[in-house]
């Protein structure tokens, strides 16, 4: 515990937060996981911005696959920790690292042509707002509150004693 | 161990819910798979993969052009040869663009194995400029002034023709009956009368023939071929292709070189076989405009339709053809149409049907131009089970009221809203957590338009197998049949829209049906 006093419903709501994250990340990783056809390819051949090139770079059939692998086992990682509540901080990490490269892959500028989206954005998307909530999450843990962490938790208790 | 039974409902809770999650998308995902796998299971298309061609050994192939205008040029770079000025102006461009990367494309290209030793062009400039920037200390390249001096002078031992169309025929004989190899653009005639002489040359001669619709190398045209014969569209009633275009170059308005005059140009020397005018550069450079040296729409353009299909269907010269069209939008002194609509039938046309016997047969291919639009059109195949589109991509979606499909339609596991396949090398749909569109632009397995993860120029494909089977011998994909189906079918095409009435082909005779008073090829190079 991190000492911070908080509120029920304060704490109840990051519970909440962290397994929507939680099962948004898990499901679109399953399913990427299960369809041996997907690939990034698409998605970092058409980044923009200025990291571009490096997105490019990522495109390279060599290296292609372990890009794809380690896509689906971050979303998966990140889906884990925050659905089953441990090592949400070091899950959250992870999140954030991801939503930012997608963030950055196509950011909505608006000097860039926007690709695929699904609504308007200025600077502001979807992903940026869901890194904004992994990093409350990061700050926030609730595992020991809602999740495995109060049973390893209790089991380093009883050791200690 | 004091744990109390809220400690194991909040410390365990998440269990259930990743579960849950994982055993919903597994589901979901193993289902869709099953679903798609079933389909692509039915369809049983298999995509096309590059041909392997053999190599071309021994001493290098010793190719002259006859020809050095855009398309020439375009040729000899396919062949691995760039002028000078082109490499300048394309080192230009990618430095102030770096996507452009036609530089990079062409010293990627292989390497053929040959030698480009001569040019014929009456134009003065362009031949200089090919000397200029081929002549190097290993080759003698050398102007000629006639292609017969170019033929006949044993340097040579193969020809690429990219003139106007009035000369292709005679450069394309002379040139078989030397045993020179002939590579010649589209249309391959100018008139009815030379492409039966011209075949009976090619047939005679030992040397190869290849007419340049380097469509042919498409590898979704060749997927198209397995999607056809496997029934997957049913009956095909009507096929669409189109020619949109809204520019200058596109209504063959080409640039006037200031440096053109009498002086620089053999005038007699292009006109060959064409009426006698006094020299006029707009005839010159523009020369697609007039019948006199070009065959408009039909030659130039329904001639690339016309192939691409043929090579899909091989439905050969239509039965009849009745064309209609004028100069609407670009009144500019041509006299070649610049609207052109062309219906050709084939009523024998039959590749299996899944409806009861005898209920379908024969089909309609039409043609339908503008040179005032550039709206895209994509060509369209309307079969009784399904449609596809077929360009560098393809695609195909399911008919709502399809026989074949009805159980899977009934179903929903179709429907006629979404493709059953898709064939697209150059595909790269945006894909991430934000927007789950499960798209499957990188089938993988079918992304074999890209030959080892490069792009490939089809020209260079088309050459290239043109000159492996100068060395080794083989089927050319676009040899003198195809050559004459194309050639007799642009112009029925022509003929139909200059008499303002049906053209019909004779199967039997191989001939046009004659129409009394009529002389085809008078009619066809009239200038009305």
């Amino acid at each position: 515990m991190d000492g911070v006093i908080k509120p029920m419903s304060l704490r109840n709501s990051i519970v909440f937060l962290r397994i929507l994250i939680g099962w948004h990340f898990l499901y679109e990783g399953i399913i990427k996981m299960y369809n041996p056809e997907w690939t990034s390819y698409g998605y970092l051949a058409s980044a923009q911005g200025p990291l571009k090139e490096v997105f490019l770079a990522m495109t390279n059939p060599s290296i292609i696959n372990w890009i794809d692998a380690l896509n689906v086992a971050a979303l998966i990682i990140v889906g884990l920790t925050f659905t089953l509540g441990f090592f949400e901080k070091k899950g959250a990490i992870v999140a954030i690292g991801l939503l930012a490269m997608y963030y950055l892959a196509h950011p909505p500028f608006p000097w860039l042509e926007q690709i695929n989206t699904e609504g308007n954005y200025w600077f502001v998307n979807k992903n940026l707002i869901e890194l904004a909530a992994c990093l409350i999450i990061y700050h926030l843990p609730t595992g020991d509150y809602f999740g495995l962490n109060r049973i390893f938790n209790r089991n380093k208790e009883e050791i200690k004693e | 161990m004091k744990w109390t039974r809220r400690d194991v409902l909040k410390g365990l809770g998440g269990l259930p819910i990743a579960g849950g999650i994982w055993w919903a998308a597994a589901a979901n995902s193993v289902l869709s798979n099953k679903e798609r796998s079933e389909i692509l299971d039915q369809l049983n298309i298999e995509p096309s993969y590059p041909k392997s061609l053999p190599s071309i050994d021994g001493p290098p192939i010793r190719v002259g052009i006859i020809g050095f205008g855009g398309r020439g040029e375009d040729l000899c770079r396919s062949l691995g040869f760039a002028t000078k000025e082109w490499l300048s102006r394309m080192e230009k461009a990618a430095q102030e663009n770096p996507k452009h990367t036609a530089l990079t494309d062409f010293l990627e290209q292989d390497k053929l194995n040959v030698k480009l030793v001569g040019v014929c062009d009456v134009f003065d400039k362009r031949a200089q400029k090919a000397m200029e920037s081929f002549t190097t200390k290993e080759t003698k390249f050398i102007r000629y002034k006639t292609h017969q001096d170019m033929i006949t002078s044993g340097n040579v031992d193969a020809v690429i023709i990219a003139t106007p169309d009035h000369w292709h025929a005679p450069m394309s004989i002379d040139a078989l009956k030397n045993g020179v190899h002939v590579y010649v653009e589209k249309p391959m005639t100018h008139t009815i009368e030379e492409t039966y002489r011209l075949k009976e040359a090619a047939e005679k001669s030992s040397a190869r023939f290849m007419v340049g619709h380097q469509h042919r190398q498409t590898l979704s045209f060749k997927t198209a071929q397995d999607v056809i014969e496997k029934g997957t569209l049913g009956h095909i009633s009507l096929i669409q292709t189109n020619t949109n275009r809204n520019d200058d170059n596109g209504a063959w308005n080409y640039h006037i070189d200031e440096d053109a005059n009498e002086q620089t140009i053999d005038w007699d020397l292009f006109l060959g076989t064409a009426p006698k005018i006094p020299f006029n550069k707009n005839h010159f450079f523009r020369w697609r405009k007039w019948w006199e040296y070009g065959s408009g729409l039909s030659g130039d353009l329904l001639t690339h339709d016309y192939d691409r299909l043929n090579c899909v269907m091989n439905m050969g010269i239509p039965s009849s053809v009745s064309a209609s069209g004028g100069i609407y939008t670009h009144n500019d002194g041509r006299n070649v149409p610049d609207v052109l609509q062309v219906n050709m039938e084939f009523p024998d046309y039959n590749i299996g049907s899944s409806q009861e016997k005898g209920k379908e047969k024969g089909m309609t291919f039409v043609y339908s131009a503008t040179l005032g639009n550039g709206f895209s059109r994509p060509t369209i195949l309307m079969g009784h089970d399904a449609t596809m589109e077929l360009g560098n991509r393809l695609i195909i979606w399911p008919d709502m009221s399809s026989t074949k499909y009805a159980n899977l339609l009934e179903a929903k596991r179709m429907s006629p809203s979404k493709p059953i396949y898709q064939y697209d090398p150059g595909a790269n749909v945006p894909d991430a957590i934000s927007s789950a569109t499960s798209q499957y632009f990188a089938d993988k397995g079918l992304m074999w338009t890209y030959i080892d993860g490069a792009r490939v120029d089809s020209t260079f494909l088309h050459l290239r197998e043109w000159l492996s089977s100068i060395r080794n011998g083989g089927k050319l994909s676009c040899g003198i049949q195809e050559g004459f189906e194309e050639a007799i079918t642009a112009h029925m095409a022509g003929l139909s829209y200059k008499l303002g009435r049906r053209i019909e082909w004779n199967t039997t005779d191989q001939k046009i049906k004659p129409i009394e008073g009529v002389d085809f090829d008078k009619v066809l190079l009239s200038n009305v």
